[in-house]
Formats: structure tokens, sequence, C-alpha cells
């Protein structure tokens, strides 16, 4: 059988790239731009490779999907902590994409143990957070998963981030500090565990130790200074206690939102921001605003972290489908950033709508698997078409990659679907159309001011979308 | 598709949950007779009355099957609930107060590896509102009062003391985190660490190592070392002295034990003695003080023990007994066509308000006794060991031929 490996595209991808060049790989494609994620390797013409976001690596190679795999140990123990006896080994520490990951406080007193408060973890690494809670015998804590900026949390919405970074200085730059160092990490080679014992995995093995430097790694222990005193809690600056905390998109959809905020006569200083800032000034007083990912906000404005929101519908649905009883609600269709969310098959399967899947699924002994960012909508939609016996894989990104070896169906968003074609895939369903919107809390602030606010702004956008 | 059951499950058949049952009811009977009153509380509860208070080991809470609920936005999260007191005893601060005795049959959930069981049974009891050294024997005595009516053999009782464990600890210099992580790994079990740091401190070598290697022994050693332990390590007078009522109580009960101070495997809470109950390699239960739980918990300052029974553990060795034959009259009833069919059901009806288990025949498979019924008048009784038939017209007429045959 051909042996599998899976690459990192993003932050490991230049490096990895070298390292395989190095070791004569010859990969016809595998650079930032590429559009397929499918590399071939001349000097391993048998050797299938596929190009994965960095953190989907582990799980990946935990299913047994894929017998090696590149990517950071932080991703790898993020997925042990929790599930200690996965079939992932560590093979060899490859010595780049060297990071750590700090626990930070925005408001701690120096005792974790505190009894009775609920302290709040932000983090895109939530069982390590988890873990460490723990460890530390919090009486009482809850973690929120964020899919990135949870440097923006603290201190108003979050006691502690987890967070990735070269060095404690370099989060000094967000003005929070760290207190503890929970892991070093650098990039991996690992192995699923029956590979590496039954598989041919050798030659490959080997092309790249042979390339390694050798193991010159300092062994001077990483220090970092966390003498300095934890900041007590404080509201952040200008932030009155009944503003209304509005939170905006971060990446590619921030141009259209300062197109719309100034439709609406919303001036916006600073976003998008050159300089990471993730807190612009608006020209409303009595607004704070916080930049963070759309794929969060929905948990936000649950939790009463936000009063206003933009984000994607297709959030909104993820989310409500996790929590049907959630108090977040969408408030204003902002008729921006259309697409359709779609349920992708391989266009080689005798697959042609929803009700064929049933029959395939009862065909076979493996279960369905389903591959999505929208874990949520993908389980309800496995539920309410009767899969029985069935997987959801959570992805973060690069799903088409998936198909038709790692997943059977994927639930997507497309605009034009054309990526979808090229994949050769098709879409056998069209599950709703999401665009932005402004979403809030279901239940009005008690304060009258804030709930004014919140409706004066919500007019505004409303006016400036052109709906009554 | 065949589907299978869920890894680290097990079914109960027919057979096991006699052995079940029988179990159960044996600790609910002797609980009772002894004041106790059953309680329950849900499968579900919030995670943090488990983190709260250092009740549980980090090592235990990174086994316990939490999630967050349909309405978990908080990112708080709910768990399959991993151990009984801690639930028994925010029911007890919710709504109760002074002198309590309750007991409870629950299922506590934790991740074992490998086909390990992840749910397991028990039957226990937590007595709260009493902190004296006959609280404690009651319940040494009330764990092997159910040892006898088991009828299990060869259970040994094993005494050690919370509070003795912590004093050693405190002689060892050790950060509060070496402390802590000490004390967890003692109480999961491992007492490597402890017996290494030991070591190392050899003014209190002799004191300590004696105290840790003890096993197996009655309490005259303790008696006799109490003056010199004292002398060397005046904190563990109160604990010690605890220890030694408690002992002298089980002594004037004539109850058996063995001391063994290093295993104080079991939960974090425990403050005072604490006892296990092995048979063989295996331990089938045990309890414990734990007079700070309460007030951790928010409910004042309540003293408290407890004790649990196994009941996975037992299940294999309670299978194998003689299950003594139940004296239940078991009849199979068969209409013997069609017409007679309402009338079966009437018979059988009346069977068992009698007292015994009265069976429709679906299969036509056979029985010790069966009753054939063409109307409510006119039956055959047939005993399959005997080869005889009789006619009989009424149920009391069955009844009695069954009371006659000694059938069943």
């Amino acid at each position: 059988m051909a042996v599998k490996i899976a690459l990192p595209k993003g932050r490991l991808l230049r490096k990895t790239a070298a390292l395989l060049q190095k070791a004569e790989w010859r990969l016809d494609e595998y650079h930032s731009s590429m559009g397929f994620y499918r590399p071939e390797s001349a000097r391993f013409p048998d050797l299938l490779i596929r190009v994965f976001h960095e953190k989907d690596i582990p799980i990946q190679i935990a299913m047994g999907n894929y017998d090696l795999g590149i990517c950071g140990l932080d991703w790898v123990e993020e997925l042990l902590v929790k599930y200690p006896s996965s079939d992932v080994v560590k093979i060899k520490d490859l010595m780049y994409g060297e990071g750590a990951l700090y626990m930070v406080g925005a408001s701690l007193s120096p005792d974790l143990r505190q009894n009775g408060i609920p302290l709040r973890i932000a983090s895109e690494y939530p069982n390590l957070a988890e873990a460490f809670a723990l460890k530390q015998r919090m009486s009482r804590f809850s973690v929120f998963p964020v899919w990135g900026a949870a440097e923006a949390y603290p201190p108003e919405n979050a006691d502690m981030v987890l967070l990735s970074a070269g060095s404690a200085a370099d989060i000094a730059g967000y003005g929070i500090r760290p207190f503890d160092r929970v892991l070093d990490f650098s990039t991996f080679l690992i192995a699923n565990r029956r590979s590496w014992e039954s598989k041919k995995l050798d030659k490959i093995v080997a092309s790249i130790f042979n390339v390694l430097p050798p193991a010159v790694k300092s062994t001077v222990e990483k220090r970092d200074d966390f003498t300095s005193p934890l900041p007590i809690r404080f509201n952040a600056k200008g932030v009155k206690r009944d503003a209304v905390r509005l939170a905006l998109p971060d990446g590619h959809q921030q141009q259209q939102t300062v197109g719309l905020l100034s439709k609406a006569g919303i001036n916006i200083d600073d976003y998008p921001s050159s300089t990471g800032n993730r807190r612009p000034r608006i020209g409303i007083d009595g607004v704070a605003v916080k930049v963070i990912r759309p794929q969060d906000m929905p948990l936000q404005v649950a939790n009463g972290n936000f009063d206003l929101a933009i984000t994607g519908r297709d959030w909104l649905t993820d989310h409500l489908a996790q929590f049907p009883s959630s108090p977040v609600k969408e408030i204003l269709d902002l008729k921006l950033r259309r697409v359709r969310l779609v349920a992708v098959v391989s266009r080689e399967l005798n697959i042609d709508n929803p009700g064929d899947l049933l029959r395939f699924s009862a065909d076979r002994d493996e279960p369905f698997r389903l591959a999505s960012e929208y874990v949520n909508i993908a389980d309800k939609y496995a539920r309410e078409n009767h899969l029985g016996h069935y997987r959801v894989i959570p992805t973060w990104g690069a799903t088409e990659a998936f198909l038709p070896e790692d997943a059977d169906l994927l639930i997507e968003n497309t605009e034009t679907g054309r990526t979808i074609a090229r994949h050769n895939l098709k879409i056998i369903e069209t599950l709703f159309e999401s665009t932005a919107c402004l979403i809030g809390n279901a239940t009005p602030a008690p304060e009258a001011g804030k709930s004014r606010l919140i409706e004066s702004i919500t007019n505004k956008l409303r006016k400036a979308v052109g709906t009554d | 598709m065949k589907i299978q059951r869920c890894k680290g499950m097990r079914d109960m058949s027919p057979e096991a949950m006699a052995a079940f049952r029988r179990m159960v009811g044996t600790c609910r009977d002797t609980f009772v007779k002894w004041g106790y009153r059953e309680v329950r509380t849900p499968t579900i509860e919030y995670m943090h009355l488990f983190t709260s208070a250092g009740t549980l080991t980090p090592g235990m809470l990174g086994k316990v099957y939490s999630f967050l609920d349909w309405d978990g936005w908080s990112g708080e999260r709910v768990v399959l609930r991993p151990d009984g007191t801690i639930p028994v005893v925010r029911l007890y601060t919710d709504s109760m107060q002074g002198l309590a005795r309750l007991f409870y049959t629950m299922n506590m959930f934790t991740f074992e590896s490998g086909e390990g069981n992840r749910e397991r049974w028990q039957c226990g009891v937590e007595l709260i509102g009493a902190g004296s050294a006959v609280a404690d024997a009651e319940l040494m005595a009330l764990s092997m009062e159910i040892v006898k009516q088991l009828s299990l053999k060869g259970v040994e009782l094993r005494l050690s003391h919370a509070g003795l464990i912590k004093v050693l600890l405190s002689k060892l210099k050790l950060t509060d985190e070496e402390q802590h992580r000490m004390f967890d790994s003692i109480l999961d079990g491992d007492t490597t660490l402890l017996a290494k740091a030991s070591r190392k401190l050899p003014e209190l070598a002799d004191l300590l190592l004696p105290l840790l290697s003890l096993k197996g022994q009655t309490a005259d050693f303790l008696k006799n070392k109490r003056a010199s332990l004292c002398r060397g390590i005046p904190e563990i007078r109160a604990p010690l002295d605890d220890f030694l009522k408690t002992v002298a109580v089980l002594d004037d009960l004539d109850l058996k034990y063995q001391i063994n101070i290093a295993s104080g495997t079991g939960f974090e809470y425990y403050t005072g003695m604490i006892f296990q109950l092995f048979m063989g390699k295996e331990k089938i239960g045990g309890g414990g003080r734990y007079d700070a739980l309460i007030a951790a918990m928010g409910g004042g300052n309540v003293p408290a023990s407890g004790l649990a029974i196994y009941l996975d553990r037992l299940m294999d060795r309670v299978k194998k007994w003689d299950v003594t034959p139940s004296a239940t009259k078991r009849i199979l009833v068969k209409a013997s066509s069609s017409a007679g069919i309402g009338d079966a059901f009437k018979v059988a009806d009346a069977l068992r308000q009698a007292g015994c288990i009265a069976e429709i025949d679906l299969d036509g498979r056979e029985a010790d006794w069966t009753l054939e019924v063409k109307s409510s008048k006119t039956m055959t009784l047939i005993s399959k060991v005997k080869k005889s038939k009789t006619a009989v017209g009424s149920v009391n007429a069955v009844l009695k031929l069954l009371e006659a045959e000694g059938g069943g």
C-alpha cells in the first residue's frame, strides 16, 4: 500500500519546503500559492502527499488516514493531552518553527485556586488550557476555544489566554503579561503508530534525517522572567461599564466592513490596522470596538462579552446547532459576502442528492466521514440525513484536500463553485445562503441608554444596507 | 452491520443482573437496618462541583467525562458523575442539616484505557454530622457486616490515616507544589516518591521510614512508638491519637484489621481515618473521614465520613455463588386453541395474583410446569419432570397441586 504523508501549509510551509528540497524530494508544487494541495515527488513517485492546515495533521495521523506528517509539536500535544491513547508517535524533532505556549494573565490574583470565581481562559489550544487549569487546581473555570486573536480577549473578555509565541517578550507587545510557559515546541515528524510498526517508511524517513543539521540545539534551559507582579483586574481605558461592545471581523472581511460603516456614516480609525491593533476607535460615543475572528463571535455574544458583532450567518448557524437555546440572534442581514453552504462529494461517487447518501452509507461497514470547518452544522446534517454510523472530522481550512480519500462529504462555503469544480468535486445540496450579518443578544440590555445606542447603530446600518 | 458495545462499557445479562440485584438488595437491607436512608443524585453535574476546593486530584479530573451541555455557551463544562460522595454532600448542603445517615446505589464514570471499566457501580453510605471514633468504627463495622451478609471470604480491613500522611509530607521540606504533587501521587496509589524523599532526611528517617513501611501490623507498634514519635514530630500527636482512638473502638468490637499507613489510595478529600477492604489483591470497597469537604463546599463546619462497596469488582465473585433457588413457582400458560387465549390471560393473571411467575407461551417451548388452558374451567397441568398430566378445573386446584408437588 502506498505510503501517505501530510505536509503543513501556512506558518511552516516555507521551511518544510526547504527541508524537502534539501532532501531531494523534487516536489512539483508546494508553495504558498498552490491551488491543489496534492504535490508529487519525483524522488518518491509512489508517495501520496497532501497539504493540510497544520492543526489537522495530528488528527489525520491519529485516525490512520496518513502514515507520516510534519507539524508543530504544539498541535500534537493539544491532541495527546486530551486523548493520550491516540495512535501518534513523535519520530523526530526537525528543529525549526520553534515557539512556546505561554499562559498569559490579565486580572489574576497569584492564587489560581481561588474559590468560587469562574476564571475565563481563551485559547486556540482548549485541551492544553483545560489541562493547565486542572493541574493548577483552579476551582472553577471556563475555556473558550477560539479560532484566533486570543491576545485580544484580556482583560475584558478573558482572565487568561494560552498563546503561542516566539518568546515572552513577543507577548509583551500585546500589553498583557505571561506568567507561565506551558510548552516549548518545534516542528516534528510524526507517524501513525501502526504504520510506524508495520509499513516500510525507512527510505522516506531517512531522506529527511540525512539532511537534518546535527543536533546542536541549545541545551540551555529557556528562561523567562515572570517575576513582575500580575496586574489587578482593570477596565480597559475608555471602556465604560455601560458601553456598547461591538466586535468587528479580522481578515479578508475588513474591507467590506469598512465600506459598510462608512456608508452608514460611522467613522473608524485604524481598521484594518497595519500594526495589528485590535481596538480601533469608532466615531460613536459609548461604543468600544474589538477586532476578533468572525468564527468566535456568536459564542462571545452569547456569553455577554459583546453586545453586537458583524459575522457570517454560517457561523451563527453553526453556533446555534451546538447551542440551540443560545440567546444570540440575527438582527440585520448586511447582504455582504454572499456565499452558499453546500454539501460536496467527489465526482467519482454515484451520489447526486442527499437521498443517495443514505444508500451509500448503509452499504458499507466503515463510518461515513464528514469533514468540515462547521462541525456542528455537519453533525446536524448527518443526523438529519439519518447517516447512522458517521464521524465528523473537524478541519481548519483547505477542506477540499480531504476528498475522496480522507472524507466522504464536505460541508463547505462557496461563492462561485469554481474551486469545488476544479478539485473534481460536485455539490449535491445547498444548505443555506450565508451573508454577513449583525448579531446581538435576544435579551435586551437592562440599561436604557445602552439599548438605545444598540438601536441607533442598528438603524444606521439598516439604512446603509438599504432595507427598511 | 453489527453495532458494537461502546469500549469500556459493559452489558449486564439476566444472570448478571440477578447477582447485581442480590448484592444491591443485601447492601440496601443492611443500610436500612442501620438507620440509613436512600438518596440518588443526577448523573450530570457541573464540573466545578468536582474542581472546587480541590476535591479530586488532577490525575482523576483528567479522566472525567466532561462536555459542553446544549446550553453550555459559557464554556463551563458538565461531567458524568465521577464520584458518589461529592454529589451527596452537595445534596446535604442544599437541603439538610444535623446528623444524616444517607446511602445510595449509583454508577460513576471515569475514563480507563483499553478494556478497563469506564462505568462503575457503587453502593455507598455517607454519615454526615458525626465526628467521633464511634462514627468511624460504625462505618467499618457496617462494611464488615456487608461482607458477612454477602458471604465474602478472606476480606481484609486495612487502615490508614490522611492526617498522618499529611504530617509526614509536611516534614519532608517540600515546596507547596511538590507537596501537592506527592500527595496526589500517594492518593493515586504511588508511594515511590514519598519513600525516596524521606530517605533524604536522616534525622527523620528513623521515625518516618518504619511508619511508612508499616504493613499488615496491629496497633501495638504505633502504641509503643507513640512517645518517641510525638517527641520527634510534635504535630503527629493529634492525628496519631485520633487514629489510636478509633483503633481502640475496633478492638472493643473485635474487628480484625491491618495497618498500612502509606497506602492511602482514595480521595483527596479525606482528612482522617481511611479504610480499605481487600479481597486478595482486589480492593472491593473502602471509605474514610472527610471533615473539611462540607466547609469547602460552603456548607459549614460539619464532620463527615463515608464508605463505598465496589459492585463491579464483586460481580464475578457473586455470580459464582450458588444462587438459592427462588421459592416463587414458575409456570408456563398455554392456550390450547385460539378460543382459549382470553382465558389463558385471565388464568395467568390469577396465578400471578397468587404469587406465581406466570409466562404466556409464545413459541411452544417446554417448561417444568405447563398449564394448558382450554377454558378457565378445563385445564391440564403438565409436569415435565414427573411426566404427569392432571386435569384441573380451577386456579385454586392448580395452586394446590403445585404446592403438593413442591413445584417451582
